[in-house]
């Protein structure tokens, strides 16, 4: 593993080499971070292959983390590596549904077919991509799944017609209600028991089914 | 005579076919017999691994990995479960390390034995295939002894393994690795050697030094094209470290090196075993928390806090600190790495698969350019694919 000076220095030489388009940089669990601005991806990403300190010449990994309460509500995040100096490094980009991210097609080929799943599974624009299709999903499916206002159960089905002799699209039927339950202990993290607001004075635990369910 | 164009041709390859090594179709533009451009549509295999993860607690979440790649089951729980682990700050006994290494190692052999069989399958050779699902049925067996499942075993799990070996395992591991190293040298006599063989995977899909690293290949891709880099020598985990092995590299980063590399990574994952059955010490193989891992079965009769904790493991699960990594391991198939990121719930709010096999394929482009049609069976096959990691 790569030592933890080792990469926070790192992290200090990037932020010193790229002022104006470093936000902030974090180390966690040994692992480094690096906030951008979404304006300098391809900047950053070319100065973090090419420069000799830094060589990560391999893009490993491009994904999106859905926030919904934020205002630009995804993260893009890259990880990168480097065979050189033996270390990795998270690059991390917010992003909105409306806000394109330039495409680093250019600098990494292997970003083309993550870019395009970042697309298909959350709807995050890369501009200037050569070929932003969707990738994982059906053809003709609508919507981006790993959204988290996406239902796990989507919207449609399919099956095989034996009268229509193909397979069909359907909406999703549900015999029953998709059961998610909510794990938060009452003793810890919750601040307030939801439906307590003084007028149900009685019934206190009102909704949420604290954890006794058992999983159908 | 008038001279006449021949427009090109558009081939649809798959999604049912014998050579995709799954559900892949290809769209193949084709001047005669070359390949002019290749177009890999993939996800017709997706079952959605990563949104079904967001809605089940950490130990659940470990089953799906068994059913990415599944050729290569442990080496993918293992990336899980260490990422859990790091995220916990859980220490894993040495025991249970000992006994992840073995299966790792026992696994790159189970799926290098499935790919070198399958390779010759698609270049003309048969023999090998069944001799190689042979090998690969007493190794599942092995499997199933220590974990209770041929296949979808489950047997990493956050903390260490759930049970230990049971007894007579290691020795019987122990006689089978005797045995092995001449079911490699019969692989090598009917393969190495042949010609047809030869005439199918020499010069066929190079990859240079460059080329490797910017289409993000890991793994024997990698090592083909004359890089030396294993995560289990760079970045060691569980007890690598203490191993003697070594690296195989290519020179030609063709498919016959990369075939030479398997055949080579067979004989020093088998080394990593045999050392791992010397080494291994006695002792626990589970950590020793009680608020993740859950209780022995004996205790559970006897002890109430024993019986909450189990139940509230079960059904609730544990919850993991607010926080993310991205932790790899050198899976069979190269570099694969989970990207968790935890809220503090009993759930992962995200759980991203890098899976080697898609960035392979992604390359079948700019590989198969030039290629005649039947060398892109050839590249496809080199490249071990597993679409169950592919399209998650």
């Amino acid at each position: 593993m790569a030592d933890m000076e080792a990469l926070a220095e790192l992290g200090e030489y990037i932020a010193s080499a790229l002022p104006d388009d470093v936000v902030g940089t974090e180390l966690t669990y040994g692992e480094l971070t690096v906030w951008i601005a979404r304006p300098s991806v391809l900047r950053v990403m070319t100065f973090l292959r090419d420069d000799q300190n830094c060589h990560f010449k391999q893009l490993m990994d491009i994904t999106g983390v859905d926030y919904p309460s934020r205002e630009e509500r995804f993260e893009v995040v890259y990880n990168l590596l480097s065979l050189k100096h033996n270390q990795r490094v998270r690059v991390k980009l917010p992003a909105g549904e409306e806000t394109p991210v330039d495409s680093i097609t250019g600098v990494y080929s292997t970003a083309g077919w993550l870019e395009r799943e970042v697309w298909d599974l959350y709807g995050v624009f890369f501009a200037n991509h050569p070929d932003l299709r969707r990738i994982l999903s059906d053809y003709g499916f609508e919507g981006h799944p790993l959204r988290k206002d996406f239902p796990l159960t989507g919207f449609v089905e399919v099956r095989y017609d034996e009268d229509e002799k193909r397979v069909v699209y359907e909406p999703v039927k549900l015999s029953q209600e998709f059961r998610n339950f909510d794990f938060m202990s009452p003793w810890e993290g919750m601040l307030h028991l939801p439906g307590d607001e003084k007028a149900q004075a009685a019934g206190g635990h009102g909704s949420g089914g604290h954890g006794e369910g058992k999983k159908g | 005579m008038a001279e006449s164009t021949i427009k090109p041709l558009t081939l649809n390859f798959g999604p049912q076919h014998p050579a995709a090594h799954g559900v892949l179709r290809m769209v193949l533009e084709m001047d005669g017999e070359v390949i002019e451009r290749c177009d890999p549509h993939i996800g017709l295999l997706h079952r959605g691994t990563e949104k079904l993860i967001e809605y089940k607690t950490y130990l659940q979440a470990i089953h799906y990995f068994d059913r990415l790649d599944y050729v290569s089951p442990m080496s993918q729980e293992h990336a899980f479960a260490l990422a859990v682990e790091k995220l916990l700050g859980l220490e894993v006994p040495r025991r249970a390390k000992f006994i992840r290494t073995l299966y790792c190692e026992l696994t790159r052999i189970l799926n290098h034995l499935l790919n070198i069989g399958t390779y010759g399958f698609d270049v003309g050779a048969m023999t090998p295939m069944l001799w190689a699902f042979e090998e690969r049925e007493k190794l599942m067996e092995f499997y199933e002894r220590a974990s209770g499942a041929r296949m979808h075993a489950g047997y990493f799990r956050p903390g260490g393994v759930p049970r230990d070996l049971p007894a007579g395992l290691v020795d019987d591991i122990w006689a089978w690795s005797e045995r092995f190293p001449q079911v490699v040298v019969d692989m090598e006599s009917l393969l190495t050697g042949n010609r047809i063989f030869r005439q199918r995977s020499v010069d066929i899909g190079i990859v240079n030094k460059e080329e490797a690293l910017d289409w993000g290949f890991t793994g024997p891709m990698l090592r083909s094209a004359g890089v030396p880099w294993d995560l289990r020598k760079a970045q060691p985990y569980e007890v690598y470290e203490e191993m003697d092995f070594g690296i195989p590299v290519g020179k030609n980063g063709d498919c016959f090196d990369r075939y030479l590399i398997r055949i080579e990574e067979m004989r020093e994952s088998l080394n990593i075993v045999r050392q791992c059955l010397e080494k291994m010490p006695e002792g626990p193989v589970l950590a020793d928390d009680q608020k993740v891992v859950p209780p022995r079965r004996r205790e559970m009769k006897r002890s109430m806090e024993a019986l909450i904790h189990h139940f509230k493991l079960y059904t609730e699960g544990y919850h993991v600190p607010p926080g993310e990594t991205y932790t790899a391991v050198e899976a069979p198939k190269g570099e694969f790495g989970v990207y968790l990121v935890a809220d503090g719930s009993n759930r992962p709010y995200k759980c991203h698969i890098r899976a080697p096999g898609f960035a392979h394929l992604q390359s079948m482009d700019y590989m198969c350019k030039g290629y005649m049609l039947a060398d892109s069976v050839a590249i496809l096959g080199s490249m071990d694919i597993v679409f169950g990691e592919i399209d998650r």
